[in-house]
């Protein structure tokens, strides 16, 4: 078996479980974020993966052998830290260079592998600079470059672009996504940035109280969440709470609607992606509501409707944009199709 | 807050009392101090008002020589140890939890309210004969008998080190605290034991710090005069034994002052060529 296991961890400290018992399997070569709101426990897993901490239970495997014992010096990996973490002391093609000086490989190799990396992160000539005069940009990518340096079976990365504004972390996240490609190496990315964890990632684990949520491909993630908590992180969507008589009729705020198949449920909640919700006349619709605001940005329309006591978004694009003004009744529709029914 | 710098000469006004004090109680003493070296001493008396270079010629010998060697070279000891010990320590301090910070930091302010006379004469029991520590080791078998550990040079650098101490992980804990903990985890994630990051990171990262501590340990060092007299023999006493000495018991102003003066500017020399070094190092 390869790739990176992680088998019923858990992490404790005193009575708090940061990390409550954790099982993945990340294939080689694949690249996963672990995404989640802050004090879910994700970085708290991603330093059990390192070696950082260590594991109050459970197993971590590499590549087939479990390395839950073994020190973090001797796993072989590469981690570029939120604070990035470069050694203020050491120039540019020193910091690069600092995995290879532990492990005593030839100053010509060294030189040479600098070189290359160097090349990589579109860095040639900077070796000699002290990594204080470095832009934050430089900065990342002389992390990133020197976590790699040892060509590591794992790359970990901790909230590596939140100290970069927007315009370069969504440059940096494109960039980061095709090294990976190219390298083809395991890679795991902590991150509470859903935009960076859906640009990346292969695989996302939604991550919540210590316990994974769903890990599955980023638009499954979206199209098809696995509880309510996800479907709100991910994007933004209506919760609408809805009834069933057992018979697999559904009613939502009272009114009976149809197409849901819902046999067996009593109660529960359905997620309706705002771009999915369906305005239309009050005449003839069960579900109906009143428009209390209308934000027009230009590239998309959101509509505000309130119903049975609860607001719903409705986002359109300007050309389909429904004709309606505050104040006014309309009815909603909700697609069975596009919607997903969620488990209370 | 204001960043411009003072316009008026009423902008100097919050400056006035410091600057007083210094004047009055450093500026003052310290200048009185040069001008008693070239005074010529008394026989008998006190000293009278000349200038002569006397005071300065009689210390050119072998002996005084000998003495401010030693001197330098105990204080450059003591600092040394005190370093040595103190930044390991000191770095253990800051990764332990905070009511284990509180609890040393406490002990530690606790001997700084000790007075130099109580320090060197606590020791020289701990270390004598008849009641010291060795009576300890002879009960437990680790040696024949007890033995007396004072005077002698280990007795001073032992005293000297214990009072130095708790000034240095005063001046190392703030930088050590602020010393991003993620340093030494990226560096054993790049393959370093956790001691090799040490020597690696955390001592390199923190090389003005620990310069610094060394001149400041040094400077303290060099004006002790008590503890080489408690705990040690003659050839142990330093330069500032020596001042006390000619100032109090030679009633020879003018040499002391001599001495004193001298002491100050072969310290400050020393102290200016360790930060030259530094400057140059990290330009490098």
């Amino acid at each position: 078996m390869s790739g990176l296991i992680l088998s019923n961890v858990t992490k404790q400290f005193g009575t708090f479980k940061a990390v409550n018992d954790v099982s993945l399997s990340v294939p080689d070569g694949t690249f996963v974020c672990l995404l989640g709101p802050s004090g879910c426990g994700k970085t708290t897993l991603m330093r059990m993966i390192a070696g950082l901490d260590l594991p109050t239970t459970g197993s971590v495997a590499l590549g087939g052998e479990d390395i839950t014992q073994i020190p973090t010096h001797k796993r072989n990996l590469g981690m570029v830290f939120q604070s990035l973490a470069l050694f203020p002391h050491l120039t540019v093609g020193e910091n690069i260079a600092y995995a290879l000086r532990i492990r005593g490989v030839d100053k010509a190799d060294q030189k040479k592998r600098v070189d290359e990396l160097l090349g990589m992160i579109h860095l040639s000539g900077f070796a000699d600079r002290s990594v204080n005069k470095l832009s934050g940009g430089q900065r990342q990518r002389v992390a990133i470059a020197r976590a790699l340096a040892i060509s590591p079976k794992l790359f970990l990365l901790d909230e590596p672009l939140s100290a970069l504004d927007a315009k370069l972390r969504e440059a940096m996240q494109v960039e980061l996504r095709q090294l990976q490609q190219r390298l083809g190496i395991t890679t795991i990315v902590v991150t509470h940035d859903q935009r960076e964890a859906m640009t990346m990632a292969d695989t996302v684990v939604v991550m919540n109280g210590g316990e994974i949520r769903q890990a599955a491909a980023p638009v499954d993630i979206y199209r098809r969440p696995a509880d309510s908590f996800v479907a709100d992180f991910i994007g933004s969507t209506n919760l609408i709470p809805f009834r069933a008589d057992g018979r697999g009729q559904a009613s939502i705020f009272g009114s009976a609607v149809d197409g849901f198949s819902l046999v067996g449920a009593k109660a529960g909640t359905i997620s309706v992606r705002p771009e999915d919700v369906q305005i239309v006349t009050a005449e003839g619709s069960s579900v109906t509501g009143t428009v209390t605001f209308i934000r027009d940005l230009g590239g998309t329309v959101e509509t505000f409707i309130e119903a049975g006591g609860q607001q719903i978004v409705a986002v359109s694009s300007p050309r389909t944009r429904p004709n309606v003004s505050i104040g006014q009744t309309v009815g909603l529709r909700f697609d069975p199709e596009t919607s997903v029914v969620l488990a209370q | 807050m204001r960043r411009e710098p003072p316009q008026r000469f009423a902008d100097y006004g919050p400056l006035v009392f410091p600057a007083a004090m210094l004047v009055i109680f450093f500026v003052i003493p310290f200048a009185t101090m040069i001008a008693v070296s070239f005074f010529e001493r008394q026989q008998g008396g006190f000293y009278e008002p000349a200038f002569v270079f006397d005071n300065y010629g009689r210390f050119l010998s072998l002996f005084f020589g000998k003495v401010l060697g030693f001197s330098l070279f105990l204080a450059m000891a003591v600092a040394a140890a005190c370093v040595t010990i103190g930044v390991p320590f000191t770095y253990l301090l800051s990764r332990s939890s905070r009511a284990a910070q509180i609890r040393w930091l406490v002990a530690l302010l606790s001997i700084l309210s000790l007075s130099e006379v109580m320090i060197g004469f606590a020791w020289s029991t701990l270390l004598s004969r008849t009641a010291g520590i060795t009576n300890l080791f002879a009960l437990l078998g680790l040696m024949e008998a007890p033995q007396a550990l004072t005077p002698s040079f280990g007795a001073v650098m032992t005293a000297m080190t214990y009072q130095a101490l708790p000034y240095t992980v005063l001046i190392l804990y703030p930088a050590l605290v602020r010393l991003d903990p993620t340093l030494t985890e990226a560096a054993r994630t790049l393959g370093a034991s956790p001691f090799k990051a040490f020597f690696n990171v955390v001592v390199p990262a923190l090389r003005n710090t620990i310069l610094a501590t060394l001149i400041m340990v040094f400077i303290f060092a060099l004006g002790s005069y008590l503890l080489p007299q408690l705990l040690g023999r003659p050839q142990h006493w330093t330069l500032s034994v020596l001042i006390t000495d000619q100032a109090i018991y030679q009633s020879n102003m003018p040499f002391a002052a001599a001495m004193a003066v001298f002491l100050v500017l072969v310290s400050l020399s020393l102290v200016g060529l360790a930060v030259y070094a530094g400057r140059q190092k990290e330009a490098a």
